[in-house]
């Protein structure tokens, strides 16, 4: 009961904000070129929505490319990062470098390495999901609690099998924290490299819709990254709840 | 006193050497003045002074002192988790390190693993310990969950099986951990204060549940606490170490039969053990700085 009232109520607010925006620009006649109402992009969503599905397919697969391939290092890297002094004085600073520049100044050489197109999108959408796994698993591994790691260790448990079943699984919290933020920003990525340097996926069409002054379309390309990036994230929640359900303590079995 | 305190505990090494002259294998564990320090130099502190200690096959040990006098270290030394500054320790008739025998561990922490069931937690020494862990995948939904749940069935816990274990009690959680240090049936156990934590009902009802373990497999236990009339209670010897740097200082069988119950623990000669032993460890207690 609690719950259907919450979702209710939630639900009120939201509609609330778009209901607002739709009468403050009817009453303040604000120009379609400026802010469109909510109504209109609605209908150029759905009008133009074959259009647009195909390069949002594009978009969703190389920022999944991206990201899989960037969490993958990422875990690997967390890991050497977390368990050994050697990686973590040398790995990390030049992560953090990395990290640091801003991807819109590296797509241009990612451009010029493999040209304009899908693998510069799914490079940036990896570089940027590798830094916040590698600090997440990085954190996870190092503050393993020695008496669980003890428990094994008494029974002779290599290096490997302490990694494997206390490390590890006592890690898997912190790395799906990390998958939220990393989906958001693959996705981000992605989009930023096409923008710059694609013919295909929904950052494209945003750069045509702007040279093209198409406002409309520009807000319905916006809506869509916008319920593309919540339900990518929603999946990840979703996921995380389902695998570390033990960590928050729900009695859903892990 | 500190004389009479020397002849017993010579006695009692004496009686020891000539028992395991006449069949050697049974020796278990060999202490040979040993001594354990943490630390280089002046900073560094001994954690165990030079410690000479004979265990026979199936003997359980309570060991008791005042806190930091090195009990813990005696039990790390013999798993292997800390290396001896001096001395030799042979376990199982070799050099520590190797692993010659099964070893099963519990601390005062229960120390279960918040992902895993109980069921699973207690599994885990056979995923870890060989012979088991090469049949670990097959056997796993089979054999090893029955023998899982035969134990936690013999410590009442039957119903916790497919619980986490935040959803158990402390005294629960401790009976998970016990379950755990025995099901790879290991032939040497260590007890690190297993019940320290505990309530004095729930610690009484825990010492019948691992008398009744210990009888039921008989591995050879080194028990740790500073409960001294859990000490008499389990152990069938029990060593009396000094502050810190610690050492043996008494070291006495003790004389009722197996297995006992908490009547026992009320009869005039367990209380007069009890007596003994605590007059041993309060003068050291006072004294312990100038020793």
């Amino acid at each position: 009961m609690a719950r259907i009232t919450r979702v209710l109520s939630a639900t009120a607010v939201i509609l609330g904000f778009f209901g607002a925006w739709e009468l403050l620009c009817r009453l303040l006649h604000v120009s379609d070129l400026v802010l469109p109402l909510p109504s209109q992009i609605l209908v150029t969503l759905i009008e133009r929505f074959p259009d647009l599905w195909p390069h949002l397919i594009q978009t969703i697969a190389s920022t999944l490319a991206g990201f899989t391939f960037g969490v993958l290092a990422g875990v690997v890297i967390g890991v050497m990062v977390g368990s050994s002094r050697l990686a973590y004085d040398t790995l990390y600073p030049l992560l953090i470098g990395f990290s640091s520049v801003p991807k819109v100044a590296i797509i241009p050489i990612f451009v010029i390495w493999f040209g304009a197109g899908t693998i510069p999108a799914i490079l940036t959408a990896l570089s940027l999901s590798i830094f916040p796994v590698v600090v997440n698993v990085a954190t996870g591994i190092s503050t393993s609690e020695p008496e669980l790691e003890d428990v094994l260790r008494a029974l002779g448990a290599s290096r490997r099998d302490i990694l494997w079943n206390v490390a590890l699984p006592r890690t898997l919290p912190y790395l799906f924290a990390s998958l939220k933020v990393a989906i958001t920003v693959a996705f981000i990525g992605s989009i930023t490299s096409e923008t710059i340097a694609s013919n295909y996926g929904i950052g494209t069409v945003m750069m045509v819709a702007s040279a093209n002054f198409d406002v409309a379309l520009l807000f319905a390309g916006l809506a869509l990254i916008s319920i593309t990036g919540i339900a990518l994230y929603g999946l990840f929640s979703f996921a995380e709840a389902r695998f570390t359900g033990w960590a928050t303590r729900k009695s859903a079995v892990a | 006193m500190d004389q009479s305190v020397q002849s017993e505990s010579k006695f009692a090494v004496e009686a020891g050497r000539s028992a395991t002259s006449a069949e050697q294998p049974s020796k278990v564990i060999e202490l040979e003045a040993v001594s354990v320090r943490f630390g280089q130099g002046r900073s560094g502190t001994t954690a165990l002074g030079e410690t000479t200690l004979d265990v026979r096959k199936g003997e359980f040990i309570s060991f008791v002192g005042p806190s930091g006098c090195g009990k813990s270290t005696i039990l790390r030394l013999v798993s292997g988790l800390v290396r001896p500054t001096n001395g030799v320790v042979v376990v199982g008739g070799r050099e520590v390190g190797v692993k010659a025998l099964r070893i099963g561990m519990a601390f005062q922490n229960a120390s279960m693993m918040p992902w895993l069931t109980v069921e699973r937690n207690v599994m885990l020494p056979l995923k870890i310990v060989p012979p088991f862990r090469a049949d670990y995948r097959r056997k796993r939904k089979g054999e090893f969950r029955d023998r899982v749940r035969a134990l936690l069935a013999q410590v009442g816990l039957s119903d916790f099986a497919d619980h986490f274990p935040w959803q158990l009690s402390g005294g629960m959680l401790q009976r998970a951990n016990l379950c755990r240090a025995l099901v790879h049936d290991p032939q040497l156990l260590l007890l690190d204060e297993p019940f320290g934590a505990l309530d004095q009902f729930t610690r009484e009802e825990l010492w019948g549940t691992l008398q009744a373990l210990w009888l039921d497999k008989r591995p050879t236990v080194l028990l740790v606490t500073h409960d001294l009339r859990e000490a008499a209670y389990l152990g069938s010897r029990i060593c009396v170490m000094s502050a810190r740097p610690g050492r043996i200082i008494s070291d006495t069988p003790v004389p009722f039969a197996y297995p006992r119950t908490l009547e026992t623990t009320y009869e005039p000669e367990f209380i007069a053990l009890g007596k003994r032993m605590r007059e041993l460890i309060v003068p050291v207690q006072t004294s312990g700085g100038s020793a």
